[in-house]
């Protein structure tokens, strides 16, 4: 009987007729489920559309990024701007937390590497204790017990006087107010960041010619900021700051921060922002960790023994490798961080789950188009972040045999 | 027997490495003791001994990838202590070829060569990369020069490894079982090249298993047991008349196989 | 070579250098002190290493005078400044100072004790009565001891009583909590179990050939499919048996019972379907593969809180008029769907490490596609992925906080619900009962990190002879 032929044939019948079951399996499945979720919908008197985006809103949501940006106002936004609201909030929560989180969680891993007990020992104490509790219970710890513990609407505590506060009601900052002339200075900004690349790559072509080095580096930022400053005074200073008004005195229903000076900062986001970078920069800190101890310590003495010094061995030699191995976990944090600024709906920060998933459900009660559009959000930056890790990988590989 | 190596230089009466009364520990395991050598100019000097003897330790001892703990090391009139600016100096004279290679796998083999000579020597680029194939075509593979380390085999890499300190011009060089961790086929090339240098009048000392290599090349031999310099002499006398009872173990261990 | 031979080099040692003692830098505490603390300060041999030596010290004087207060803070908190009883059951005023009318001192702040024990079977079991905690506590002590048989390795049958807690435990564990009793009709079990039976004696006539020969190729396939029906309809038919428990809602269940609950259930029903996700994704029929890829992406690329949202509110709709679903097994499904997709990837790196070797003997021995993955690919690759296994799990564990925000009283939620209390408010009335919850769960998830760091270590060493 044979025949490696009709083995073959067999085995190609057999993956083929597994896929045709597969695919009607698969069809048949989401028959079922589209049908039963037809006549469920109608027993509630619902029907699918996305009429409901042009609908006005009939909710608050607390002064945020998103609500400044889109101008939001209660009785005029629909439900669309509500949609953008979010992910506009959701963004600068995650962004913000992202530099934090990478900031801190670089200190953190460089710090477990440290030869000094003291600094170590912290660094490990701070990345086991917060790797080790829920990020909800983080948030509510300082939601709850240390933000609420923060002096009443009536009182404050000064960070620096006259210009920054805090007390329950949020974080006030100074707020820029551009004037005329403040675009020229972004416009040298710019041009001095320009230059500032070129000098480095002057400085780059110099030494590959002659040998000599130049500190581009110091030069650049020197000319950034002296550069800027420069412009910004020559402009006259054009930007006026509207400082927080803090008033103690008179009658106690007027005291307090006085609405429409300076920049409130809602206590929800410092709180989820303080969690998301916290738990993320803990984890972080483990990845720069074995980033680095990834790198054979050979590498490291072949370059002193060339005679390379510590710090250009660092930046020549262990930094190019170790980011190899640190970016791609280090992406996957990115997301889970962004990802995890959606708990904030436990405390009411109105980003995307929060307000769209959350209030706007319960007032439009459209369930899978609304959890949908949400979906689509997230799976679009998990996407984009697979994409760019492919990317880097694909682009960084070690060349081999 | 091999034939003994035809060596252009003269051994000068230079001194360029003095140890005295040497010690280190490891936490409580003593591992270098009571270390006493002195290396001249345009010596060729094999360390053999058994493993954990301490070899390896003594020579990084030389360009301080190691700290002693006790005693002076003096490199070409410059002592070996925390002071950076003698290590750096010292470091800039010494070139070390390690076991397994640690060429950097990101970057070419050229750029592997010119990496020291831009960065320390300061030399301009053009003149760094004509070193650098200078010495690719003495160790006999300047076609290799843009290739990545990961695309050679072993004994291409130690070559490479070589050729890398070379460029630095060094005026000794340290080699820390340079074919230990190689296929039995690549490890003649490698000693060829060692060879070469050697009958190029280059200062070196060797730690190493290859005894042929020794009798070929070495101008003394030095075995170390227990962190001690046990016995020493030029190598015909020393693989042919040992007088230590250690010395003879050893080398009937490694000789008979 | 004239001048070579003149030079004498010869020496022997006659005497052995003494084995002396280390300096006080090297070896002991003084030793310890010098490598770990004071070397880094004390190279002053250029302004550079000055510097750095110096801030090492400033840096290390901070940290210790910054941590050590944090530390000697929760320490006093915990234990100096806490309140530990309270004899005379005045509650909440136990915990107050002078100027809020209680006894302690003003300015006092430590943990109030006697509000967390008052708690203790809240925050454990929520709501589930009184009198019917053995059932609790009797699956704790089963599963607990059917673990740690597991994991020590000089105890016999071990792969049996793992394959016991993968299956029967779980059915055990329905039974004591819920009750059991529940509503199939015995004779639908009935009906199911004989076609069950049928399909299998199908499956088995078809490979012996008995059925023509397109049924012979797919005698495996359908004799599994019979497997299966038989085994779920013999689960629902013992879960069916009234035992004589008391029926228990889950509503009622809470606290530490659900976290548990979720956590070990989602990895537990995760496994199996992970298992089939890897093997997708790796396949080579491009059908499996692409499914298997997109199932896995969609369900990693959204927050979990997404999917709990999508369970609580959508399963409904998705399922025919009448089912009703239970609210903590739609949030145990999203839980499994969501924990699938990243115990496949794990398996897949797993898979992935296995030598291609592996993969040639066995087809070099004849065996079978699902032969070779039963028998020798799975076994080694899950042992590989433990760690990987065990950190999926802790992040579980974590994860299932959220489920208070779907309105189940996980740990968490039953937490925030006592500091709802009023008599028991103070001031750290909130604090209290979060450290203690912070501190059960660092305790867990510690424990088991250091559990998979061990199997991580024992791992690599085994791998590498």
């Amino acid at each position: 009987m044979s025949r490696p032929s009709s083995l073959i044939y067999d085995r190609q019948v057999r993956s083929l007729v597994f896929q045709v079951l597969l695919i009607l399996a698969l069809v048949f499945g989401a028959w079922w489920l589209g049908s039963n979720t037809l006549v469920n919908l109608a027993a509630q008197g619902k029907t699918l559309g996305f009429g409901f985006l042009t609908q006005t809103s009939g909710f608050q949501i607390n002064a945020t990024l998103g609500t400044w940006l889109m101008e939001y106002n209660v009785g005029s936004s629909t439900y669309l701007d509500v949609y953008v609201i979010g992910i506009i909030n959701t963004f600068l929560v995650a962004s913000l937390g992202i530099i934090g989180a990478t900031i801190l969680g670089f200190t953190m891993g460089i710090m477990r590497l440290s030869k000094n007990f003291v600094i170590r020992g912290f660094a490990t104490i701070y990345v086991e204790v917060l790797r080790n509790i829920p990020l909800l219970l983080q948030l509510f710890f300082w939601y709850f017990a240390v933000l609420r513990s923060l002096p009443n609407r009536r009182g404050q505590i000064e960070i620096f006087e006259g210009a920054a506060g805090i007390n329950i009601t949020g974080l006030y900052l100074p707020a820029p107010l551009p004037q005329d002339g403040a675009g020229i200075v972004g416009i040298a900004f710019i041009l001095f960041i320009i230059i500032a690349f070129w000098i480095g790559n002057w400085a780059k072509k110099r030494q590959s010619e002659t040998g000599q080095r130049f500190p581009a580096f110091w030069a650049g930022a020197g000319i950034i900021f002296i550069g800027t400053a420069l412009v910004y005074f020559v402009m006259g200073q054009p930007i006026d700051w509207s400082f927080p008004v803090f008033k103690d005195a008179g009658p106690l229903l007027r005291r307090g921060f006085q609405i429409g000076n300076g920049m409130a900062v809602i206590p929800e986001f410092i709180a989820v922002w303080l969690a998301l970078t916290l738990y993320t920069a803990a984890f972080i800190a483990e990845i720069v960790r074995a980033g680095i101890l990834a790198i054979a310590k050979g590498q490291t003495e072949a370059s002193y023994s060339l005679g390379i010094r510590p710090g250009t061995t660092l930046r020549l030699v262990i930094i190019p490798q170790a980011l190899r191995v640190i970016i791609p976990p280090l992406t996957s944090q990115y997301l889970n961080l962004t990802k995890n600024s959606s708990l904030a709906v436990a405390i009411a920060y109105p980003e995307l789950v929060s307000i769209f998933a959350g209030t706007a459900l319960n007032q439009v009660g459209k369930e899978i188009e609304m959890i949908g559009m949400m979906m689509i959000v997230y799976l679009t930056f998990s996407l984009l972040t697979a994409a760019f890790m492919n990317w880097f990988n694909a682009r960084v590989k070690l060349v081999e045999r | 027997m091999a034939s003994k190596a035809k060596t252009k230089n003269v051994i000068s009466d230079e001194v360029m490495i003095s140890m005295e009364n040497v010690n280190k520990w490891y936490g409580t395991f003593h591992v270098l003791r009571d270390i006493n050598l002195t290396v001249h100019k345009g010596e060729r000097i094999v360390i053999c001994g058994p493993s954990g003897s301490g070899k390896s330790t003594l020579i990084r001892c030389l360009n301080r990838l190691e700290e002693h703990q006790d005693g002076t090391i003096n490199v070409q009139g410059i002592e070996i202590n925390n002071d950076l600016k003698n290590i750096d100096e010292i470091r800039r004279d010494v070139g070390m070829v390690f076991q397994h290679f640690n060429l950097f796998p990101h970057l070419t083999i050229l750029e592997n060569c010119t990496l020291a000579p831009i960065w320390v020597r300061k030399l301009p680029k053009a003149q760094a990369e004509e070193i650098a194939m200078e010495y690719l075509t003495r160790v006999k593979i300047p076609e290799q020069a843009l290739k990545y380390p990961g695309q050679l085999s072993g004994g291409q890499q130690q070559r490479v490894a070589i050729a890398r300190s070379l460029c630095m011009e060094p005026k000794l060089m340290l080699f820390d079982e340079p074919t230990s961790a190689l296929d039995p086929e690549m490890i003649k090339e490698v000693l060829d090249t060692m060879v070469e240098l050697a009958e190029d009048g280059m200062s070196m000392i060797c730690v190493t298993h290859e005894m042929g290599f020794a009798r070929k090349v070495a101008n003394r031999v030095i075995f170390m047991d227990e962190g001690q310099i046990v016995e020493q002499n030029e190598p015909e006398a020393f693989f042919n008349n040992p007088q230590s009872d250690r010395t003879k173990l050893f080398l009937s261990q490694i000789l008979d196989h | 070579m004239a001048n070579a031979r003149d030079k004498k080099y010869e020496f022997v040692r006659r005497e052995d250098a003494p084995i002396l003692p280390p300096p006080a830098t090297e070896a002991g505490i003084t030793g310890w002190l010098w490598h770990n603390i004071f070397e880094s300060m004390a190279d002053y041999s250029s302004i550079g290493a000055g510097i750095r030596s110096l801030s090492m010290a400033i840096l290390s004087v901070l940290i210790l005078y910054f941590g050590g207060a944090q530390i000697y803070a929760l320490i006093d908190f915990t234990i100096f400044s806490a309140v530990f009883s309270d004899p005379e059951g005045i509650k909440r005023e136990a915990c107050w100072t002078v100027d809020q009318g209680g006894a302690l001192p003003s300015g006092w702040h430590g943990a109030c004790w006697p509000f967390v024990v008052a708690k203790q079977k809240f925050l454990l079991y929520g709501a589930y009565p009184a009198e019917e905690l053995w059932r609790v506590n009797l699956t704790g002590l089963v599963g607990l001891v059917g673990l740690v048989w597991v994991l020590i390795e000089k105890l016999p049958y071990r792969r049996e009583v793992g394959a016991a807690m993968l299956t029967l435990y779980p059915l055990m564990a329905f039974i004591l909590l819920t009750g059991g009793n529940t509503d199939t009709e015995f004779f639908n079990i009935g009906i199911w179990l004989v076609i069950g039976l049928a399909i299998i004696s199908a499956g088995r006539l078809g490979k012996r050939g008995f059925l023509g020969s397109t049924f012979s190729e797919f005698g495996t396939l359908i004799g599994f499919t019979g497997w299966v029906f038989l085994i779920f309809n013999a689960v629902r038919g013992v879960a069916a048996v009234d035992f004589g428990l008391e029926p228990i809602d889950t509503r009622d269940w809470g606290g530490l019972l659900i976290t548990l609950v979720v956590a070990i259930t989602g990895i537990v029903a995760s496994l199996p379907l992970g298992i089939i996700l890897a093997l997708g994704r790796r396949s080579e029929m491009p059908v499996a593969r692409l499914l298997s890829t997109i199932f896995i992406e969609f369900w990693r690329g959204i927050p979990l809180i997404t999917v709990l949202f999508m369970a609580s509110v959508m399963l409904p709709l998705f399922m025919p008029e009448g089912v009703n679903f239970d609210n903590l097994l739609r949030a145990l499904i999203g839980v499994m769907l969501f924990s699938a997709a990243y115990m496949a990837e794990v398996i897949r790196g797993g898979l992935q490490a296995i030598d291609k070797g592996q993969y040639e003997g066995a087809q070099a021995m004849g065996l079978s596609y699902w032969q070779t993955m039963r028998l020798v690919i799975l076994p080694q690759a899950l042992t590989h992925v433990i760690p990987g296994i065990v950190n999926t799990f802790i992040g579980l564990f974590k994860d299932t906080t959220l489920v208070s925000i779907v309105g189940i009283f996980d740990l968490l939620g039953a937490a925030q619900s006592t500091i709802a209390d009023p008599s028991w408010s103070s001031h750290v009335q909130a604090l209290s009962v979060y450290v203690y919850v912070a501190l059960l769960f660092f305790v867990f998830c510690f424990a088991m990190s250091r559990y998979s760091i061990y199997m991580e270590n024992k791992l690599s060493k085994s791998r590498s002879h």
